[in-house]
């Protein structure tokens, strides 16, 4: 009996290093921690009111930006771990395999469990804010959305100290994640994992798409729209195109290695190609869909800091469509080596390079919107102009890889690992970071701290370029990725040891703003304005943080930037602040079905990783009684009464007679 | 809720046109997922790997009264929202019902066809081109499948609460669902079983 145990235990949880022991541990005592904090301060009940069953859009951000911040520091630490290996020729610090795993969900772990969550989160959190909305369209199926997210997520995570954790790369290519050469549950950690948070984000697609078509402020034009909403839809679009593929690919996959198809497989006439064009179909447009909204943040601090309105917004929109459906055409570049003939690389090279048109106009409109403008040098205005070069560096050596017959020398060098870090890097995860910076105010109702900001901006970026720039170098003197260790014959140690250090540093930048994070709830004043940067948009006319049904009456929008029209109006004495008569509003109803629909998708996607119908057909018939329940329960929302607004506001420092 | 809202000019804007809105581009993403099966099924029609084919095991007859079948379902779920749109609930409970065992026969012979086929040889392992078949066809009939339980709760939920504006919505979205999988499996018809006989 206790041999029998024994063995089991050894297989299903990863054993033998002393790097997974030492998480064991660590998740171990912060369970701990939670589960005792919790119950001492009597805050379950709490817990469960407030946060697990909100439907309210802006918890459901915060959320969001909470789960994304621990997720960076789980891909960070794989980052690191894996400079450390590669700081020295013939280190010995990973095994080769364990190297394989790290990368596998480094990569897993930064696009898809942090990049997506922290961008759903500031679509949660500012996007209603911004269109003058209530909440989003469907307040359920965002906290759907999210819930689904969060259970992919832990699933994914848990691989790393059950089963043993993913190592085909961070898009799974077969034959290498088939059956026949990766029987453990690693692969199937990284299907489930995916495949589940994949069917939040194509849900958060459709809810955001809904929202910004159809539930604006009444004379909102498109056209008068805010550029991050614009961003954020022309996302959504591609979202909604691209994520279907993702959990189809995954699915066939998935049905290869369960089932026994031979879609992908190497015998039975399977087609290994074919993945690496669905996956990429899929994987090229994922790139865009984190950096359009990235560009939306650029736009609105640059025209706030620069106290002008934005340059060339039509253009803006443009650039921002055309980039979205072109995102669809280039997918081919990422295997121009793989021998699809000289007519489909050059469709595909030129497609690539037309992306470059767009991208280059918003540049120039963001310059040109600071031209002659009264810049002020404010955090979130210090990380635009700061993603300005690194922008034109990434977008620059993405255009020299996208040259299909120069492409030979650069495929999968750390030419390419370089060329794609700084434009995710630089472009999408210090975009999101201006973001916060700029949107913490509105979110948590006070500024994060001016000095440590600086601080953390300068030790981002000197770490980023110390730790990419010479990547360019080693990928043309000819390592390449995916590579865990190297000879002192190849004379790559100088530039990998200073790139090292560079990822030392980058991961000191993290901790300095989470210090500053701590410093400033502790120490920073309460922002009373609701407007504390004199901003344009209207997220900015409601106190900060915003009431829980946002907008205590609705606004009625007259023009482009209208917060700030109304200021100046105001300010020229043209316009009084108008009296306003209070309505009751229309609010959702909180909602358990969505955290406890996500736990059951859990134990569907654990059952199937260890084949444990047992657990899998109970969990699917949980999943089917939630959608039944939820279908029929018609008592979905309730008014909020004029005197509890009013109460509201005044306690906001707002007094509306 | 509606003497709450009486009186008042509520700017929430109409829950039951968004959620048909929000429907239609769901659809979109469901004809992404069926496009991107038929271009691995197209893909891997020739990969039989030496094994049976589309010519040596499909049955058209039963094809063709599953086609004709569910065609005709498609017509009883239009009958229903006629029913509907005059007020007739009975009417509207009793073509969703005809509608339902419809969609249960196809389904029925679907499983018998994949039964007959299993037994002459051709599983999802067999070769590629099986896989791929089972995969596609598959989808659709667990489509169909979850439009039955889902009529079904309608039902039941129509039972008890009549013709209200969230019922009316809820069947016409399911109807919007119904002749989709009609219009998927008329793709089905022509791609898989037609071109593959021929």
């Amino acid at each position: 009996m206790w041999e029998s145990v024994k063995e089991f235990a050894s297989e299903f949880f990863v054993t033998g290093d002393p790097l997974i022991y030492g998480a064991d541990v660590s998740i171990v005592l912060s369970m701990i921690a939670i589960v005792s904090v919790l119950t001492y301060f009597k805050k379950w009940g709490w817990l469960w009111r407030e946060w697990l069953t909100t439907v309210d859009h802006k918890k459901i951000g915060i959320m969001y930006i909470l789960a994304s911040v621990l997720m960076l520091f789980r891909g960070g630490v794989d980052a690191l771990l894996m400079r450390a290996q590669l700081a020295m020729p013939e280190m010995q610090f990973l095994s080769g395999d364990h190297y394989n795993q790290i990368f596998t969900t480094h990569g897993v772990i930064m696009i898809l469990f942090m990049a997506m969550p922290l961008m759903f989160g500031l679509f949660n959190v500012i996007v209603p804010l911004q269109l003058g909305a209530r909440d989003v369209a469907f307040p359920f199926l965002n906290a759907l959305s999210f819930w689904l997210f969060f259970s992919g997520a832990m699933l994914f995570n848990l691989s790393f100290v059950i089963g043993g954790s993913p190592d085909a790369g961070w898009l799974a290519y077969p034959p290498y994640s088939e059956l026949a050469f990766n029987p453990g549950p690693g692969q199937d950690f990284y299907i489930w994992g995916i495949q589940i948070s994949g069917i939040g984000s194509l849900m958060t697609g459709i809810n955001f798409i809904v929202t910004i078509l159809k539930v604006r402020a009444p004379g909102m034009t498109l056209m008068k729209m805010p550029m991050f909403s614009w961003s954020v839809l022309s996302s959504c679009i591609a979202i909604v195109f691209a994520f279907p593929i993702l959990t189809v690919t995954l699915a066939l996959l998935f049905i290869d290695r369960y089932l026994g198809g031979h879609f992908f497989t190497l015998d039975g006439g399977g087609n290994p190609m074919m993945y690496i064009n669905l996956i990429w179909m899929w994987g090229h447009p994922e790139v865009y869909i984190i950096v359009l909204p990235a560009f939306g943040i650029f736009s609105e601090i640059v025209a706030t800091f620069s106290r002008k309105k934005l340059f060339g917004y039509k253009s803006m929109v443009f650039a921002m469509i055309i980039i979205s459906v072109l995102s669809f055409l280039v997918w081919a570049h990422h295997f121009f080596t793989m021998g699809s003939g000289a007519d489909v690389n050059a469709f595909f090279a030129v497609t690539t390079m037309l992306i470059a048109i767009p991208t280059g106009v918003k540049v120039f409109n963001w310059l040109f919107t600071m031209f002659r403008g009264k810049i002020t040098f404010e955090t979130p205005m210090l990380w635009t102009v700061g993603i300005i070069p690194n922008f034109v560096i990434g977008g620059m050596t993405g255009v020299l890889l996208s040259v299909a017959p120069a492409d030979f020398q650069y495929h999968n060098s750390y030419f390419l690992v370089a060329h794609f870090h700084q434009v995710i890097i630089a472009g999408v995860v210090f975009g999101f970071f201006a973001g916060l910076y700029y949107w913490w105010p509105k979110i948590f109702g006070f500024k994060l701290n001016e000095r440590i900001g600086r601080w953390a901006f300068w030790l981002w970026n000197i770490g980023f370029y110390l730790c990419f720039m010479p990547q360019y170098a080693l990928g043309l003197m000819g390592m390449t990725r995916r590579l865990y260790t190297y000879g002192w014959d190849k004379g790559w140690f100088e530039m990998n040891l200073v790139s090292t250090i560079g990822a030392v540093i980058m991961g000191a930048a993290f901790l300095v703003q989470i210090w500053d994070i701590a410093h400033s709830i502790k120490h920073m004043k309460r922002d009373t304005t609701g407007d504390p940067w004199n901003a344009r948009t209207l997220e900015w006319s409601i106190p900060s943080p915003a009431p829980f049904y946002n907008f205590a009456v609705m606004p009625q929008v007259t023009s482009q930037d209208d917060w700030h029209e109304r200021k100046l109006r105001i300010e020229q004495g043209l316009e009084k602040p108008a009296k306003v008569e209070l309505e009751p509003i229309h609010m959702p109803k909180n909602s358990g079905i969505p955290i406890v629909m996500s736990m059951f998708w859990f134990f569907v996607g654990f059952g199937l990783i260890f084949d444990w119908l047992w657990m899998a057909v109970p969990g699917f018939i949980g999943v089917i009684g939630c959608m039944v329940v939820h279908s029929f329960n018609y008592d979905t929302d309730y008014y909020v009464t004029v005197e509890e607004i009013k109460r509201t506001e005044a306690e906001a420092g707002r007094v509306i007679t | 809720m509606a003497n709450v809202n009486a009186g008042h000019h509520d700017h929430h804007p109409d829950q039951e046109e968004l959620r048909t809105f929000a429907f239609w581009i769901y659809l979109m993403t469901d004809v992404i997922l069926f496009a991107t099966l038929f271009a691995t099924y197209i893909v891997l029609q020739g990969s039989t790997d030496g094994g049976p084919g589309p010519k040596d095991l499909f049955q058209m007859n039963g094809i063709y009264a599953s086609t004709f079948i569910l065609l005709t379902s498609s017509f009883t779920s239009g009958l229903a929202i006629l029913a509907m749109n005059k007020g007739n609930r009975l009417a509207l409970m009793n073509w969703l019902g005809v509608t339902v065992f419809l969609g249960a026969s196809f389904l029925f012979l679907e499983i018998n066809e994949f039964m007959h086929l299993v037994s002459e040889g051709a599983t999802i392992s067999t070769s590629a081109f099986w896989t791929a078949f089972y995969t596609l066809v598959g989808t659709h009939g667990l489509h169909v499948a979850l439009g039955l339980g889902w009529m079904i709760i309608l039902i039941m939920q129509i039972a008890k609460r009549g013709i209200t504006p969230v019922t009316k919505r809820k069947v016409n979205i399911i109807s919007l669902f119904w002749h989709f999988l009609d219009v998927v499996w008329i793709f089905v018809f022509t791609i898989v079983y037609v071109m593959g006989v021929n």
